[in-house]
């Protein structure tokens, strides 16, 4: 690991004013330090927001919840408003990881995870994500687990997170301090697709710290569920995950939100495929609509089956149909 | 600090400077740029100068040691403290042969920071039980033989105790969803989940 300098950050004010191109939050450090060791990462200084007042759950006036960025993965998946009202973020969380990484990870950190790419974990490895215009070795070579939906000529990367699903579906917006002050970014415009820039993941600016995530309030008769396939039972990165976010009044389904994980290069999700149900349609069309434009690899084609049954079975379990 | 340390200190700045200025000469148009004050010298982040003091308390004791931030607490306990206990297997999260208790919680510590965890109760194997008396997971482990090499044990044993202390239903699937984070490449599962299960009393 290269070396780097440290500061924990005494206040938000502080840990606002300090960020910068080069600095790097600290929070749970599962994904940060693991990349800092592999110099995939090389900050010149972290800055500690694990002091800070960002622990909070916070239940709001009108039903929603306010989490705060330092809220640890398994404090959130176990807290009883979160079980509740929204048992979809509860059960991603403990898709995710080990109990001992939940531990660790924090909910803004989640949201930031890093993708699992072989090529961009290895730096004598060709990756356009990790050095711009660098290649992609990924392409024609080990891809069994990447993206199916998302995907560029310069970038194939999955979005490794159970959680980010979760909040997709959840319809989650992200509270960031930056230079002029906060600001709320809702989670549908919160990732890029690669393009050709595939080093930018998120639209978050150089030194701006995430302080919160807020989840809306959900109506009477929500059913919500996570789905993760993966190739062993525990402890391991889905090849396909969905969440579903229905809420049905007097037998109608009224509002309808669901995400996939494990197929997009980030967390997937489709408004039109929603709609297609909204409006009466079937699962089967919906389902078809959302994997329209899958596009396989060398080693991944099996993902267009199991993404298309996973999602089949989430949404007929929500349905009850 | 001593005369001569701080002349270390300062030259050593000057010879980093290079490399490290770049970042911190960055803040200060950004505070300008939101009309902030501008950053004191003790919120700036730190730029490496070799080691600095950092107080840990593990296991009841307070060690007063002077390392570099990129130090991991795993490393800062088998290289500066010796206490070997705890292992290094793959050193990026996720073999959990690293695993100790921060605040009464199971982490790795191969992803954690030793500077970070200043204030923090720190719990290794060390401190969990003696010779004469084992913690109770630790003589389950013995009368179950829940290990073979016995080189993630004391691993699986911290995860174990704080499993104690965790909703974890009392199926033996729960337990091994539960224990998930902790790989025995000898295959001992079947032992450490008896001997868990023998502690919990299930």
């Amino acid at each position: 690991m290269q070396s780097f300098g440290y500061k924990k950050a005494g206040s938000l004010d502080e840990a606002a004013r300090t960020g910068a191109d080069g600095i790097k939050f600290l929070g749970g450090g599962t994904t940060l330090i693991d990349l800092m060791k592999l110099e995939v990462e090389r900050p010149k200084a972290l800055v500690d927001i694990t002091a800070l007042p960002l622990a909070a759950i916070e239940k709001q006036k009108d039903g929603g919840v306010k989490i705060g960025a330092t809220v640890r993965n398994s404090d959130l998946a176990h807290n009883d408003y979160i079980k509740k009202n929204y048992a979809v973020l509860s059960q991603a969380l403990l898709a995710g990881a080990s109990a001992q990484l939940r531990n660790k990870a924090t909910t803004a950190g989640n949201l930031l995870q890093r993708t699992r790419c072989t090529y961009f974990r290895d730096p004598s490895r060709a990756c356009n994500k990790r050095v711009p215009k660098s290649g992609c070795g990924a392409i024609g070579g080990h891809n069994r687990n990447l993206a199916i939906l998302g995907t560029s000529n310069d970038c194939i990367a999955t979005n490794p997170s159970d959680m980010n699903v979760a909040m997709m579906a959840l319809g989650a917006r992200v509270h960031v301090l930056g230079e002029k002050g906060e600001r709320f970014i809702n989670i549908d415009e919160f990732y890029l697709l690669p393009g050709n820039t595939p080093e930018k993941e998120t639209v978050l600016q150089p030194g701006d710290l995430i302080t919160a995530v807020s989840l809306p309030a959900l109506p009477a008769g929500t059913v919500t569920s996570y789905l993760k396939l993966r190739d062993r039972a525990s402890y391991e990165f889905a090849l396909a995950s969905s969440a579903v976010v229905a809420s049905i009044q007097g037998g109608k389904l009224t509002r309808l939100r669901f995400a996939m994980g494990g197929i997009g290069t980030k967390p997937w999700r489709n408004p039109e495929a929603e709609k297609v149900l909204l409006n009466g349609g079937t699962i089967q069309d919906a389902v078809a609509f959302f994997l329209k434009d899958a596009k396989p690899q060398s080693e991944n084609g099996f993902k267009v089956e199991l993404a298309k049954r996973c999602l089949t079975h989430s949404l007929k379990n929500a349905l009850k149909a | 600090m001593s005369e001569e340390n701080s002349k270390v200190s300062r030259r050593s700045f000057l010879r980093h400077a290079g490399v490290a200025g770049a970042g911190v000469a960055a803040l200060p148009l950004i505070s300008n740029a939101q009309n902030a004050p501008p950053i004191s010298e003790s919120e700036k982040p730190y730029v490496p100068d070799g080691a600095q003091d950092v107080r840990l308390n593990i296991n009841g004791k307070n060690y007063d040691l002077k390392i570099e931030p990129r130090v991991t607490l795993l490393d800062c306990l088998r290289e500066n403290l010796n206490l070997t206990g705890t292992k290094k297997g793959c050193d990026h999260g996720q073999c959990g042969a690293c695993t100790i208790h921060v605040n009464g919680k199971r982490v790795n510590s191969c992803l954690s920071l030793a500077i970070a965890h200043q204030g923090d109760a720190i719990t290794t194997i060390e401190g969990l039980g003696t010779t004469q008396k084992p913690h109770p997971m630790q003589k389950a482990f013995m009368e179950h033989d829940a290990y073979q090499c016995g080189y993630c044990t004391s691993g699986q044993i911290m995860s174990a105790t704080a499993l104690l202390k965790e909703p974890c239903g009392k199926a033996a699937g729960d337990v091994r969803e539960a224990m998930s984070g902790n790989i025995c490449r000898c295959g001992a599962y079947k032992n450490i989940l008896e001997a868990i299960q023998d502690v919990r009393g299930v």
